[in-house]
């Protein structure tokens, strides 16, 4: 697919999505909100994945950091006000990705996948195991952020459809804040180390900063993916930073096509849509109790047959580029 | 801490320990070998204990559901080779890893369907049934005592297979550069399905003997997966004596963590893990 068509194609895509309230019920609204969280979260894994060639197992802990600040900031029978508790849970993802970074970066390969592992894991322990966010059963926040400027709201949050609105256009945003990016010669950059990083560091880029920059974006980003669903579902636990949430993103991505940034959205859509078709009982009856074995050996098949995954069905072949994509 | 119970916490520590490499050894020589990311590993321990526990119904022994088990163990991980993995040898790691997730889900379904999804108890055989006393009140489960000469009978025979064996050698030098060895006229491919279903048979093995201790449940697989990917990575990748020494070293840090610690002891091997890669990024004993 050219540049031109994919874009008519995504601008296509987010029309259907802008519309899709008018049709859609609660229960899809609901569950496609969810869906285009996930897809910043994938699209910010993609980052490191697809174009850093950081392949990393413990993005979940971003996830999670955003939703305990938002429910650690927000006070107990008011609204917190999501100009300052988004940043504030963008900047703590920003802070613990710049010090863990500075540590995993030195690791490359699967041994980077297995300390980004362990660092999200002993996340997942402070808040499971300490007080701090109210240990295993996690914290419930009750009133749900308010967004105004100058005094008048500008959205309703706790309303579904208002809150779709803000969860699409902050999905649009780090589409073309990332699209953008990678374009741009920081972006090239990345795509460099990916493809030879000696060949970077003896170019004289500092490969190191360029990576850990990559590295604290890629976080950044995955707050905010983060901080929406805890505002959504309005309670967060530690299941969230669990490896089960690490791994089912990184399906997303590879199962979309790692490296194209539209690819990650349609992980996303396809891993959950995929999840909530096989598992419904009108159509499949007693089957859709076993939609785990349909589920996982669709999988199966596309790491078959798909040698680009999703995003690669409608693509026609291309000649292998240096970079790989 | 008096030393009967110091004692027995270094027992428990090398027992948890002998039972982690025999998943692990599997797993470093899947990836060091044949490249391959095996996120399915925890299932295949999960498959053994349910086959330890369903066939021991049927048979009335565990010994002899042991038996049966490591051949279906086998038998399964050569199909799996052949069916799947074959395809995938040429491609990004991350298509493995795509599909051996496809796997587990697969694996759990499957598993849910033939046995449920409740837990169940192993009884230990009438034989090892028994505990050495220690103290007046203290003593040691002998079955216990009998896994860890077992799990370390096995590393010996490992040790025999992989130094002094024809195949042995055949391992080693496809670990060290697949093109040349294939170059010499040595079939790598035969290599490659042996050592999976050595892997998958190991780790159904690790499964079965720790049923009686553990009991078999659903979650089994997950938790074992991740602590061995520890342990491969801190003993570094391929190396057999490796993940020796580093389940070793997490099963002393995780069972003394759970009595010093125990606040914190969940986060303990995680830690060491962390500290490990610091220091060496590589793991312990690098290829």
């Amino acid at each position: 697919m050219n540049r031109r068509r994919s874009d008519i194609a995504l601008a296509a895509a987010l029309l259907a999505l802008a519309l899709f309230p008018l049709a859609g019920s609660t229960f899809y609204l609901q569950l496609v909100t969810k869906i285009m969280a996930m897809a910043i979260f994938a699209m910010s894994l993609d980052l490191l994945v697809g174009y850093t060639g950081l392949v990393s197992l413990g993005h979940a802990a971003f996830f999670g950091i955003a939703g305990y600040t938002l429910a650690l900031l927000s006070p107990q029978y008011e609204a917190a006000n999501l100009w300052t508790t988004l940043p504030a849970a963008m900047a703590a993802c920003a802070m613990f990705a710049l010090v863990t970074g500075a540590l995993v970066l030195r690791t490359s390969g699967i041994y980077f996948i297995m300390v980004t592992l362990a660092f999200a894991q002993m996340a997942y322990f402070v808040f499971h195991d300490t007080a701090l966010g109210g240990g295993s059963d996690g914290i419930y926040i009750y009133v749900k952020p308010e967004m105004k400027l100058a005094g008048r709201t500008l959205l309703d949050l706790g309303d579904l459809g208002q809150f779709y609105d803000l969860v699409l256009i902050l999905m649009t945003a780090v589409y073309l804040f990332l699209r953008r990016l990678l374009g741009s010669p920081f972006g090239r950059a990345l795509a460099g180390i990916r493809a030879n990083e000696q060949r970077m560091r003896s170019l004289g880029f500092p490969t190191f900063r360029y990576k850990l920059a990559a590295y604290v974006i890629a976080g950044a980003l995955a707050g905010i993916s983060g901080y929406l669903a805890a505002l959504q579902f309005g309670f967060v636990n530690p299941e969230i930073l669990s490896w089960h949430n690490s791994g089912i993103v990184l399906m997303m991505v590879i199962l979309g096509g790692m490296g194209t940034l539209h690819g990650a959205i349609i992980g996303a859509f396809a891993l959950v849509l995929l999840q909530e078709v096989l598992a419904n009982q009108a159509w499949f009856g007693e089957a859709a109790k076993h939609w785990q074995l349909a589920m996982g050996v669709l999988i199966v098949l596309v790491a078959l047959f798909l040698p680009r995954g999703l995003a690669g069905l409608g693509a026609r072949p291309r000649k292998a580029s240096a970079d790989g994509r | 801490m008096d030393f009967y119970f110091f004692l027995i916490q270094v027992l428990n520590g090398v027992q948890y320990g002998l039972l982690l490499f025999l998943v692990a050894s599997g797993l470093t020589l899947i990836f060091g070998i044949m490249g391959i990311i095996n996120l399915a590993h925890g299932s295949f321990y999960m498959l053994g204990a349910y086959l330890a526990w369903s066939l021991a119904q049927y048979t009335g022994s565990l010994t002899a559901a042991i038996a049966l088990g490591v051949v279906l163990t086998i038998a399964l991980g050569i199909a799996l080779e052949q069916v799947l993995f074959r395809h995938l040898y040429a491609r990004d790691h991350l298509y493995q890893v795509l599909l051996t997730y496809g796997l587990i889900l697969v694996f759990d379904e499957l598993r849910s369907m033939i046995w449920g999804d409740d837990v169940h108890g192993v009884a230990v055989p009438a034989l090892l049934a028994f505990s050495i006393p220690l103290t007046e009140n203290l003593s040691y489960p002998f079955y216990r005592l009998a896994m860890s000469a077992v799990c370390l009978v096995i590393a010996g025979a490992l040790w025999l297979l992989i130094r002094h064996t024809r195949l042995g050698m055949m391992i080693r030098a496809g670990a060290s550069n697949r093109e040349m060895v294939q170059a010499l006229g040595i079939n790598i491919r035969l290599v490659y399905t042996v050592v999976f279903a050595l892997g998958v048979a190991l780790a159904g093995f690790a499964g079965m003997l720790a049923a009686p201790v553990s009991s078999v449940f659903p979650s089994m697989g997950g938790q074992v997966l991740i602590i061995s990917f520890v342990v491969v990575v801190i003993g570094g990748i391929g190396s057999v004596w490796g993940a020796l020494a580093a389940a070793l070293l997490i099963g002393m840090a995780d069972t003394f963590g759970k009595v010093l610690v125990p606040e914190v002891s969940a986060a303990i091997v995680y830690l060491v893990m962390a500290a490990v890669l610091l220091w060496r990024p590589e793991g312990l004993f690098k290829r």
